[in-house]
């Protein structure tokens, strides 16, 4: 027996999310139609022998309880919600709940982090740990570009056995190409680390008086578990070349979006009206006979969509009306949007450098050094009504803003 | 009766028509300024027609460029009207007195005065009135005036109450008149005598000195008035146009489902369903306005397609030019001849030069070669 634990963080995490986020907890934000963590979800289902899946977060119940009843409903394992009392960082939270994990003896778990979008190989990554008996974690790991490695967990590993020699959390200065993609096989025992780290922590924070601020159960998966494991003969490495990406930023969403619209590739039966595949369209959408949809367009239940729109690399969110004639590129709308006749909603792709061997999303900051927006993607906040003839041009507009012209490069609280 | 009429058939009229018109390119790297369409006519045939209408029948287009299409197209155009056609080429530039001399042998052949205008001027143009005018205060020459917002953009007019001028100034800072010199003028050939064949300015180096002499007088024009010479002055003035075409002779407006204000639209262009067109739109000859389109305060000349969802605001779309499906183009966007938008782009104040394919969006103002 498999059990799968998925670390979703919580609500004073994720900002860089925003205003995404406003509405909906990121980890529940759809892609290509489905909440951010059911992919996840769906790909540990797809392991027979996985009969568990615990979701650990901060977010309050009330956030998740419609999630886990629908997930309940759709997916035959048991699927239950774990509120951390406070957020105890990615270790805490894992280590807190641990008689929840153990439970049943299964043979070992999976650990994934929700804010990672992948094609997750959980067989062959189960395989490779079944393989190694001494293994307590298994890592896969993926190539990155040497600039863009820092910005990861970055590994080494022993090119015959692939057990890691040594592990740095977001370093300095270059360490490897190889790096850490938040998914893991574990083996029960790494609880007894996981004690001694705690242990250790607790001595550390008692001796400071509890001054040096965070709460004493808080734990780093990679820094306090991870990393003292690295050249120990219990950690392992395999890289896969598989796709796979963050969602820290709003923008890597429309990235994530065309990878898994492509991974769960349907025939579109009888389609509504002109599509460009891949395009997600929920069952409950209206959608003009004239419209033309994709590539890489997913649109929620109760989307209106009119005569003459064109919408293309953009996910529109429910209940969102999409205007006569209104074209709609590289945005997210919110729920309950109204884009105007003739509007156009335009962003700018953050797409990894194509030209890049293994180049991933560069999650820019919102400003750049000059002080100035970068140019991003264009995201409608809910509710947002955009009026006829406008243009909203790489422009970030909050929740509930009736706007009354155009805008370009522009916050818009 | 009759015989009056004759004499008054016997004005002659010169047009300052110049230079290359760059200051309305891209369209006129296809096309001499004359001939770009406005509202549907050649800028000059306006001006020639309003000529004929006043009883001018010997036409001078003093040009500073040989242009064999244009002088073939215009004569062909123009001598449907019953009115002769003359080229008096400069071979250097002669500014807007010098060719005055270089025309005196056509100007001098008669003792009747003459109309003279600026090849870019376009309002309701007061040829018969100005004439009476001139006849009626005896002097050597009359300039017509038009009242602007700021006229300290421009040099002013300054004159009494019966119409003689007593000075010009340039640029004034403090107000002093809003009157400008509106670039038409009826003068006796006595006025040659002021003019040497040379670069000269008509404004600068022969007005003050007729004024000085009591000489000049200023006949205040009614109505509007725009030097069309450069793209954003050339949508202006459409719109002043189509008003005054709406106030006075309306069916030559369009009206129908999707028609908004005052749009011209010639017959053998076709416009299909869902768009919605205008204010103030001309739309050419043989163009295909596409279904779902939304054009406004733009001119599309002949041949053009607009294609489906496109919105265009403020934009002059040359001639065989195809704008995509769902193009946005707007602040003054002009398109030279046979220029190709792809779908989904964006042109903001895009110039376009001609027989050029755009596949990138243009979000500031910029010029495409």
């Amino acid at each position: 027996m498999l059990k799968a634990v998925i670390l979703i963080g919580g609500p004073q995490k994720g900002t860089r999310f925003r205003p995404l986020s406003l509405d909906t907890p990121k980890p529940l934000f759809p892609i290509a139609g489905l909440p951010l963590i059911q992919h996840h979800i769906a790909a540990c289902v797809k392991l027979e022998e996985c009969k568990e899946i615990l979701i650990i977060g901060s977010y309050t119940t009330t956030h998740m309880t419609q999630f886990v009843t629908d997930m309940q409903k759709e997916y035959h394992v048991i699927i239950r919600y774990l509120q951390e009392f406070t957020a105890l960082g990615t270790g805490g939270g894992l280590y807190h709940f641990r008689d929840q994990v153990r439970a049943g003896n299964p043979s070992a778990f999976f650990l994934l982090n929700g804010d990672v979008c992948a094609d997750f190989p959980l067989k062959e990554l189960w395989t490779f740990h079944d393989e190694r008996p001494n293994a307590l974690v298994t890592i896969m790991g993926t190539e990155a570009t040497r600039q863009q490695s820092i910005h990861y967990g970055c590994m080494v590993s022993e090119a015959s056995t692939k057990a890691v020699t040594h592990y740095v959390e977001k370093p300095n200065s270059y360490v490897s190409t190889l790096i850490n993609c938040g998914v893991y096989v574990c083996s029960l025992q790494v609880f007894h680390t996981m004690a001694e780290a705690f242990q250790k922590k607790q001595d550390g924070y008692y001796s400071a008086s509890g001054q040096n601020g965070s709460h004493p159960g808080y734990m780093s998966w990679e820094q306090d578990v991870l990393a003292p494991l690295a050249g120990t003969n219990k950690l392992f490495a395999m890289q896969v070349n598989n796709w796979w990406s963050q969602v820290k930023t709003a923008g890597s969403t429309i990235y994530a979006n065309r990878h898994y619209l492509e991974l769960n590739r349907q025939k579109q039966i009888d389609p509504p009206c002109q599509i460009l595949p891949d395009v997600f369209l929920h069952p409950t959408a209206v959608i003009d006979s004239t419209a033309v949809i994709g590539p890489n367009v997913s649109i929620g239940a109760g989307v209106i969509v009119k005569a003459g729109v064109r919408i293309k690399e953009s996910i529109i969110l429910n209940n969102a009306t999409i205007n006569e004639h209104a074209l709609v590129m590289y945005s997210i709308i919110g729920q309950d949007v109204s884009v105007g006749e003739w509007s156009r909603v335009e962003g700018t792709p953050s797409d990894p450098d194509p030209d890049k061997p293994f180049a991933k999303m560069d999650n820019q900051p919102l400003f750049n050094t000059d002080g100035r927006l970068n140019p991003s993607i264009t995201i409608l906040g809910a509710g947002v009504v955009v009026p006829g003839e406008t243009i909203l041009l790489n422009s970030i507009v909050l929740p509930h803003k009736l706007l009354t012209r155009s805008f370009k490069h522009e916050i818009i609280l | 009766m009759c015989g009056s009429d004759k004499k008054l058939g016997e004005i002659r009229a010169l047009i300052l028509v110049g230079g290359y018109g760059t200051r309305l390119r891209p369209l006129t790297l296809s096309r001499p300024k004359p001939l770009v369409e406005f509202a549907n006519k050649p800028i000059l045939m306006h001006q020639i027609e309003a000529l004929v209408e006043a009883g001018v029948t010997q036409v001078i287009l003093a040009v500073s460029y040989r242009a064999d299409d244009m002088e073939k197209e215009l004569t062909e155009q123009v001598s449907k009207l019953g009115v002769s056609l003359t080229f008096s080429h400069e071979t250097e530039p002669l500014g807007t007195a010098g060719p005055l001399a270089l025309a005196r042998d056509l100007l001098a052949t008669s003792p009747e005065p003459f109309f003279v205008l600026n090849s870019d001027v376009i309002c309701d143009f007061p040829f018969k009135e100005l004439a009476k005018y001139h006849k009626s205060h005896g002097k050597e020459g009359t300039i017509v005036v038009t009242k602007v917002e700021e006229p300290s953009k421009y040099g002013v007019v300054v004159y009494k109450e019966d119409g003689q001028i007593e000075r010009f100034i340039e640029k004034p800072q403090e107000f002093i008149s809003n009157k400008i010199n509106a670039g038409m003028y009826i003068l006796n050939p006595s006025v040659l005598s002021r003019i040497e064949l040379r670069p000269m300015s008509i404004e600068k180096e022969v007005f003050p000195f007729m004024a000085l002499d009591g000489q000049l007088y200023a006949m205040e024009l009614q109505g509007f008035w725009m030097d069309v010479g450069q793209p954003k002055d050339f949508l202006t003035g459409m719109c002043l146009y189509l008003n005054s075409l709406r106030q006075k002779n309306s069916d030559k407006l369009h009206d129908g489902a999707g028609v908004v204000g005052n749009v011209l639209i010639d017959p053998t262009a076709t416009i299909g369903k869902g768009c919605r067109i205008g204010p103030n739109v001309t739309i050419g000859p043989n163009v295909v306005i596409e279904d779902g389109a939304c054009i406004k305060r733009s001119t599309i000349l002949r041949g053009a397609c607009v294609r489906q969802h496109a919105w265009l605001d403020g934009c002059i779309v040359g001639w065989r030019s195809v704008v995509g499906r769902w193009v946005r183009m707007e602040n003054c966007t002009v398109l030279g001849e046979d220029v190709i938008v792809k779908d989904e782009l964006y042109i903001n104040g895009g110039q376009v030069l001609p027989h050029k394919s755009i596949a990138l969006s243009v979000p500031e103002p910029q010029i495409i070669m």
